[in-house]
């Protein structure tokens, strides 16, 4: 396939894809409305086109991109489920569509309605008491709980300085432990996957703030010590939090709240089903106990006896606000069409069904492959190629891009850190039984494919391999038009 | 019963052939290694699930309780605005390869993406002048808290001194964000015309600023003479950040004209639907001296091992998925789709048709306040020179105002009151391209059956 030109390469001055309407009321006199020294000089380098090419030249992108829509999407870790039509559909209503963020509360009782309707039932699927939807992604999200945990520690006047995370954590854990000033201790995991109870109870001292953990953790194993562990930090005053990335395998089955967890977020684009939108939005709410609530940002939610909704911005002890507004509605309102869709009869049916294909895949592979944490998981599972690497020289690298070759997206590679040449797979409850079977015939196949054939794979692709080292050396990151 | 999902595709034989291969009797043994004390003994106190069918009603009905922009006259903006978006733009943006795809970490199947990004970065760059743009952050009050963080590492200074003409949740934003670190938020005070007072600020300026920031409109909608703050943050070593609204930019100098070393903002006007507030795009450039403290991800092109031009996420040693606590940001998705839909947006009007909404926006909103303000008892609140939004002082209390334009179907203003207690008579009123003539004289006549 040949290059695709940039939208820049394809322009042509006068060109347009957008007419407007002529100006209906008098223009002032002149530009005397703009000061000279405001006004720009450089010109304005955007691309003219007209509506056909626009259509065309995203179109063709689109097609030399993949999604869920065109085929599985096993990345571990990521929850790559089918994100529903209807979801769009109703996001896209003029009365959802259409709201200023700053109506007054009485203009926009419907939006309220559902993020009210959307705390209550986060709060019922976690078990945690109070809710706040307001952080942007799951990172947002984390930085924000561990905002209130400082303000918590802040407000009983001790100054713990560090945030533990285990050495399966997911990057953004100590990266936000970081932004909000903690200094960050790694936890070792056993080589069963979890938690080392060994390495982490001396660990735990009045200088700990907080233990981030992932249940069932980066490898897909369910830390069945989490409520030993939450004695222990709530021993010394230490808050237990809840990442929860891989809240899929337990969601309506288990309550990070009843594990003794302080405080969590969700990812409602991972685990709700919200489209990923090749990289966002997402949406990151939190979860807390009530000692965590006068913490949580604001504005909040209120409903009256009377069924009344209206935003609060009045909490004295609140962090503050994380983001203009009242976080990613647009969002929130497809993950809570989507839980409704389950409802409190079908909710455990999700994480039922993504629990049984991640083990069938696991069935169908780990004989060829190295299972890394054995042959049971919950919603995913990592295989190592270590092996394969040492006897043929094919790494994890080559595996994920000789899937593409066969048209399928590869799992999570080289994560957790922990598991050399990783192959980090979650094939999610969307997925049929045929697409897991024809996913392990593919990875079986390329297993006893001529090494050579992995090496130099991609090759069906628009692109092949990339020269990301040049890309990291002489940055290129942006179009200019030729001098 | 099984309970069937049209999201669920095993079907009963298809789980007994799945749990035979896996060698249990039942999917309830795949969860024995959670604890029996931590599963859940009953169902959970939800009601039950909703078909389709039923889910378009109920939601029909709870998205008709909201007033939307079709059945309120609006004139709030503050940060948000109701802007056209061509059709082209939605039909694009549900194509489906692009919203369900995820991150593009596989670059070979995710050329799309990444071709988008890097025309995304491109028209950041031609609109603010700036060098280098990352991929999107969050929205706009968390691209100047990254701004401002991007500062404060790369000066190692900690005081931040901001005009009081920045966004006040941005303000706030920055007040959480920089909640435990050793920085210090310095608020500078505007002049009596509503443009930063330049006297004023360089006053709050010393060898320990990182840097200080100004808002272009600001929150009140005047517009900035920005390049002699440029000068003035220089002369102490400090950095300059303008926040600045992209479709401005079509009229008002680039913050690289102004001198700017970081441009932030939010990128909503550009073709993204109002949707109570969220998502948004928060947008960040700077010079390309910069780049290594650019938070988020960034794209950047290549080849392959065919010698063609490609797309790739680079520079990845800044974040949080290699460095771990080094990183610096812990930023992981942001906000992908609406970089493609703002990118959308600035194909389909182009050049001219950016400069048309611009001037359009600024036309109809100096007619509408030139017409109030021959209404006894309002004016306009500044002096300075404003763009398309402007700050009106009704001569009396906001509150009931404001209550009786709704209840003539105008949503007259933000209330100043929101943010400023004390400025109870005035509304910023925000006018943009979609407004026709007819609207602009209804509200005036409503004002003034009102006052």
């Amino acid at each position: 396939m040949s290059e695709e030109k940039l939208i820049f390469e394809k322009s042509a001055p006068g060109r347009r894809a957008t007419t407007f309407p002529a100006l209906d009321v008098p223009a002032p006199a002149g530009e005397d409305w703009l000061p000279k020294e405001a006004r720009r000089g450089l010109a304005l380098g955007l691309p003219e086109v007209s509506e056909q090419d626009l259509v065309r030249h995203y179109t063709r992108l689109s097609q030399r991109n993949i999604g869920i829509d065109t085929q599985i999407y096993p990345l571990g870790s990521c929850t790559m489920k089918y994100n529903p039509k209807v979801n769009e559909d109703l996001a896209g209503r003029d009365g959802f569509r259409n709201i200023h963020p700053l109506q007054p509360d009485d203009t926009v009782q419907g939006a309220l309605r559902v993020l009210w309707e959307m705390e209550r039932w986060l709060s019922e699927i976690s078990g945690m008491p109070a809710i706040c939807l307001q952080p942007s992604a799951g990172a947002q999200g984390e930085l924000t709980a561990l905002l209130v945990c400082k303000a918590y520690h802040d407000s009983r006047g001790r100054r713990p300085r560090k945030v533990l995370v285990p050495d399966s954590s997911h990057g953004t854990n100590p990266a936000s432990a970081a932004y909000c000033g903690y200094t960050v201790e790694t936890v070792k995991s056993l080589p069963n996957g979890t938690v080392d109870l060994e390495d982490l109870k001396p660990r735990i001292t009045e200088d700990v703030a907080c233990l981030m953990m992932t249940n069932p953790n980066t490898v897909g194993i369910f830390e069945k010590d989490i409520s030993l562990i939450a004695g222990w930090m709530h021993a010394v005053d230490a808050q237990l939090y809840y990442d929860g990335a891989n809240l899929n395998a337990i969601c309506a089955v288990a309550r990070p709240g009843d594990m003794g967890c302080d405080m969590m977020h969700f990812n409602v684009h991972k685990t709700f089903s919200t489209p990923h939108g090749g990289g966002g939005p997402g949406a990151g709410p939190i979860g807390v106990k009530e000692h965590l609530r006068p913490f949580l940002p604001v504005p909040r939610v209120r409903r009256t006896e009377q069924g009344v909704f209206s935003l609060d911005e009045g909490e004295p002890k609140s962090i503050g606000r994380v983001r203009h507004f009242t976080g990613n509605f647009g969002i929130l309102l497809r993950g809570l069409v989507y839980l409704k869709s389950f409802g409190g009869d079908g909710l455990p049916e999700i994480a039922r069904r993504a629990v049984l294909n991640a083990n069938y895949l696991l069935a169908l592979l780990k004989g060829r492959f190295h299972a890394t944490y054995g042959d049971r998981c919950m919603h995913e599972f990592v295989l190592s190629v270590s092996d394969q690497k040492k006897r043929k020289g094919v790494g994890a690298l080559d595996y994920a891009k000789r899937m593409a070759d066969y048209g399928y997206h590869a799992p999570t590679i080289y994560f957790p850190l922990i598991v050399p040449e990783a192959l980090m797979l979650e094939p999610v409850e969307t997925e049929a039984k045929e697409t897991l079977d024809e996913l392990a015939a593919v990875l079986a196949k390329i297993d006893g494919e001529d090494p050579a054939l992995l090496h130099a794979a991609p090759v069906n692709t628009p692109v092949g391999r990339l020269d990301e080292v040049g890309a990291a050396r002489n940055p290129v990151l942006r179009w200019k038009p030729k001098a | 019963m099984p309970f069937e999902h049209p999201y669920l595709p095993q079907t009963p034989a298809d789980q007994s052939a799945m749990l035979a291969a896996i060698g249990v009797a039942d999917i309830a043994d795949l969860f024995k290694s959670i604890p029996a004390e931590l599963r859940l003994k009953g169902r959970l106190d939800l009601p039950d699930h909703l078909t389709e069918m039923e889910l378009k009603d109920e939601f029909q009905a709870i998205g008709g309780a909201n007033l939307s922009t079709g059945k309120l006259d609006n004139y709030l903006g503050a940060g948000a605005y109701e802007h056209y978006s061509p059709s082209a733009v939605r039909h694009l943006l549900n194509r489906s390869e692009f919203y369900t795809s995820y991150t593009p970490y596989q670059p070979e199947m995710t050329q799309g993406v990444l071709q988008a990004l890097f025309e995304y970065q491109s028209c950041v760059c031609a609109l603010t002048g700036m060098e280098v743009s990352n991929a999107s952050l969050y929205e706009g009050g968390h691209a100047l808290a990254e701004a401002c963080l991007m500062a404060h590492a790369r000066t190692g200074r900690n005081r931040l001194v901001l005009s009081a003409g920045v966004h006040p949740e941005s303000l706030q934003v920055l007040r959480t964000y920089t909640r435990n670190l050793d920085t210090e938020i310095v608020v500078a005070p505007l002049g009596a015309d509503g443009r930063s007072d330049l006297a004023a600020v360089k006053a709050l300026l010393d060898s320990s600023t990182a840097a200080l920031v100004l808002a272009n409109p600001n929150f009140f909608g005047v517009i900035e003479d920005a390049a002699p703050f440029a000068e003035a943050a220089h002369a102490v070593g400090a950095l300059f950040i303008m926040s600045v609204e992209p479709v401005s930019l079509a009229l008002l100098k680039s913050p690289g004209e102004c001198g700017a070393d970081i441009a932030c903002g939010e990128g909503q006007s550009l073709g993204i639907p109002l949707s109570y507030g969220g998502p948004y795009l928060g947008f960040i450039a700077a010079k390309m001296e910069l780049v290594r403290q650019m938070p988020g991800r960034i794209c950047g092109q290549t080849k392959d091992n065919r010698g063609q031009r490609a797309f790739v996420l680079t520079l990845q040693t800044r974040e949080q998925h290699i460095r771990r606590e080094k990183a610096n940001s812990n930023i992981c998705t942001n906000q992908t789709l609406l970089a493609l839909a703002a990118t959308i947006y600035l194909g389909a009007v182009g050049p001219q048709g950016l400069k048309e909404v611009a001037s359009q926006g600024a036309h109809k909103a100096h007619y509408l306040a030139g017409e109030l303000a021959k209404i006894a008892g309002v004016k306009v609140r500044y002096s300075g020179a404003w763009f398309s939004e402007f700050t009106l002082d009704l001569g009396r209390d906001a509150g009931p105002v404001l209550k009786a334009m709704q209840a003539k179907g105008i949503l007259a203003g933000v209330p100043l009151s929101r943010y400023y207690p004390g400025r109870e008579r005035e509304i910023l009123v925000a006018v943009t391209e979609v407004k026709k003539k007819a609207k602009l004289d209804r509200y005036v006549a409503a004002l003034r059956e009102v006052l």
